[in-house]
């Protein structure tokens, strides 16, 4: 016990300091926030995560959203295990044939108001697997999609000024 | 290549039986068979104890080359047969071969392929994408297929059932309470007891194997670092050895040095994260967020040295897209030197933690014989004492200059395969320092050369879940004409089935995290 304290101790606080992205970062890393977002949700969004085909490495970084470094719990947003305790759905992976129904249930469970977030560039336009026999491409050829953030996978940085951009223009 | 000859000798004895024509490829040695001994191959080769580790099919023209990878002491048997497409099947070797159950049923769905006395021939990677009697990897299957508005879900899979008093069942997924990857598990239990599990996984199934079809090398080779996001060095390593062999390429000094470096890096990565995982399932969240923030550091410097988190893309055939400086060298060796001060520090307050203790020793258990009689690989192969890494037994450059040292367990149970994951981090560390101070200069990407038509190329790596084997042939102009990777999950997966029995459905994440089956490396 006295290790796992002292080591707690030595650590310290790594949690880095985070300032809400302005509209021109958000622009710069390519993220887009389609729609004003409903004022009930300013100040704390609960996410449930869809993985719809994906190749793993969103969910990566994803989890390091959780990490000591990002916290992103402290800005009010947290992964929940359900789609009815859900604000925001966080849709990975070009969505896969196999997951377009499951895709569409998890939506429709989700309560309304809500939003729906596609991340890395499989989710946004396809990326390297496309339209094909097996695979739907782009989430927005499933359900409808309200912030996009490339990149392949995004970096844990740009899922959180995409996260947290939604909130700010919410206020 | 391993020195011993049980090849000669079971060439011997089989030609007792079978007619055997040999041919020699760079990783293996190329065996023809005709297709009615397919399985009589299959019994004898279990006797000799050759593990079988991966099945594929391709067409060509109007005939189907079928394929079976089997491997003993390191060397490598690639057998083939080829079957006329009006009547495409021949006898199963899943019977002899557990381990080639879910891959024969793959193909089955794929191609349309019939393995006579299957002993379970229902359909794997097909839900409902497409229909029954069309198949896929047909190259008149088009690539965009024929889809409806919306798929319909797969709701008439005939799942095994139980009966019986206080039995029943709980279906969970495909889409999980977690930030993971979506598949079916269907549970029986009785109170809190796991009488049977039943996989159905598919979900993720992208079609990769054929969008490569046409493909060039570059783009194959991104599409490779995709099958599975957390190995994308292990498959992109895999295919781009397959490639380079079919090219007769070879990858300068320099470039086989990084790749290992990546290969390593990523490894060690991988390894922490699922430590801290396992640790967090069993509500020790000490570890992982212990391990969560040297997970981050570690690719913090990743984006630093290489750009790029997860190192996708590093790796391109004929080399490597990405160099070391002199001050990344010492940059990185600096970490690691910080890096065992931390986990030894960390290490050491698990291992004294009696309530880890508590869930992780004796559950989970996977015996040697069903690990054997599955082919189960890396971490979950080598915590139930399957003594097999590619790094020792078929070392490939830049291993073939070092001295691999092979984790091995045999409790089987979780602890096992979290102690596994922890020595092959301290031994991949010292295997970076050991490449760092090898490095050499020179060229870090060989000249390709356009591969003659219908060459081939088979790539066997040890990727951070264990040996990733890759096939590909060439088409005309550069272009691929097939590419089947054959990640290690799809052996690792069947083992989770039997290590949960008689565990109880609480203990099934920390089960299903000490296993870490790609999910999208399965279905593909």
């Amino acid at each position: 016990m006295l290790r796992i304290f002292k080591k707690i101790l030595t650590t310290g606080v790594v949690t880095e300091r985070f300032k809400t992205p302005e509209d021109e970062e958000l622009e710069q890393l390519g993220i887009e926030i389609k729609r004003h977002v409903d004022k009930k949700f300013s100040g704390s969004i609960a996410i449930r995560q869809v993985d719809a085909g994906s190749c793993n490495g969103c969910e990566l970084e994803i989890h390091a959203l959780n990490n000591p470094f990002y916290d992103i719990e402290r800005f009010g947003v947290h992964f929940v295990a359900s789609p009815r305790h859900a604000d925001v759905l966080l849709v990975t992976g070009p969505v896969s044939r196999h997951m377009q129904t499951a895709l569409l249930r998890t939506y429709e469970a989700t309560p309304n108001p809500k939003w729906v977030v596609a991340a890395g560039d499989c989710a946004t336009c396809g990326g390297e697997f496309g339209v094909s026999y097996a695979s739907c491409g782009a989430v927005s050829n499933v359900i409808p999609v309200d912030v996009s953030i490339p990149g392949c996978p995004p970096t844990p940085l740009a899922l959180m000024k995409g996260l947290l951009g939604l909130m700010s223009i919410s206020a | 290549m391993s020195s011993s000859t049980w090849s000669a000798d079971f060439l011997t004895r089989l030609s007792m039986d079978i007619t055997v024509a040999e041919i020699g490829l760079p990783t293996a040695n190329l065996w023809h068979i005709e297709s009615r001994a397919w399985q009589r191959f299959a019994e004898l080769a279990v006797q000799q104890n050759l593990r079988w580790a991966a099945g594929w099919a391709e067409q060509v023209d109007n005939r189907f080359l079928i394929n079976a990878c089997f491997e003993k002491q390191g060397e490598y048997i690639l057998l083939r047969t080829v079957i006329d497409d009006s009547n495409p099947e021949l006898p199963s070797q899943a019977t002899v071969y557990p381990a080639a159950n879910r891959s024969e049923r793959h193909t089955q769905d794929m191609f349309g392929i019939k393995f006579i006395g299957h002993p379970d021939n229902r359909r794997w990677t097909r839900h409902q994408a497409w229909i029954e009697n069309h198949y896929p990897l047909r190259k008149d299957f088009p690539v965009h297929g024929t889809p409806v508005g919306i798929t319909p879900p797969d709701m008439h899979y005939p799942f095994i059932k139980s009966h019986g008093a206080g039995t029943y069942e709980i279906p969970v997924g495909p889409v999980h309470a977690g930030i993971i990857e979506p598949g079916h598990f269907r549970f029986q239990a009785v109170g809190e007891l796991i009488l049977n599990l039943e996989e159905r996984l598919g979900y993720v199934h992208k079609g990769i194997e054929k969008i490569t079809e046409g493909r060039e090398p570059d783009s194959l080779a991104k599409l490779a670092g995709r099958v599975s996001g957390d190995t994308t060095v292990g498959h992109c390593w895999a295919a781009c050895m397959a490639m380079e062999q079919a090219a007769g390429v070879v990858i300068p000094p320099r470039a086989a040095l990084i790749r290992g470096i990546l290969a390593e890096r990523e490894r060690i990565a991988n390894h922490m994260g699922d430590i801290g995982a396992i640790c967090n399932d069993v509500a020790f969240v000490f570890a992982q967020m212990q391990f969560t923030r040297l997970r981050e550091l570690w690719l913090r410097t990743n984006a630093t040295v290489f750009g790029h988190r997860l190192l996708m893309d590093r790796i391109v055939p004929g080399g490597v897209a990405c160099d070391l400086s002199d001050e990344s060298c010492t940059l990185i060796k600096k970490e690691i030197v910080v890096l065992r001060k931390e986990l030894t520090e960390v290490i050491l307050a698990l291992d004294l933690n009696s309530s880890l203790e508590d869930r992780l020793y004796t559950a989970g258990f996977l015996s040697e014989q069903v690990a054997a009689a599955f082919g189960t690989l890396g971490y979950v192969g080598r915590a139930s004492g399957q003594d097999m890494d590619v790094r020792r037994d078929a070392p490939y450059a830049p291993y073939d200059q070092v001295t691999v040292k092979v984790a091995l367990e045999n409790q089987g149970d979780i602890a096992s395969r979290l102690w596994v994951r922890y020595k092959e981090i301290r031994t991949a560390l010292r295997l970076i320092e050991d490449f760092i101070d090898r490095l050499v200069a020179g060229e870090l990407r060989a000249e390709w050369k356009t591969p003659s038509t219908g060459s081939e190329g088979l790539g066997i790596v040890e990727g951070w879940r264990g040996e990733i084997i890759c096939h590909i042939r060439f088409d005309t102009d550069n272009k691929i004409a097939r590419f089947y990777p054959r990640d290690p999950s799809q052996l690792n997966w069947p083992a989770l089935e039997k290590l949960v029995l008689n565990n109880i459905v609480p203990d099934f994440p920390v089960c299903n995290k000490s296993l870490n089956g790609s999910y999208s490396g399965n279905d593909l």
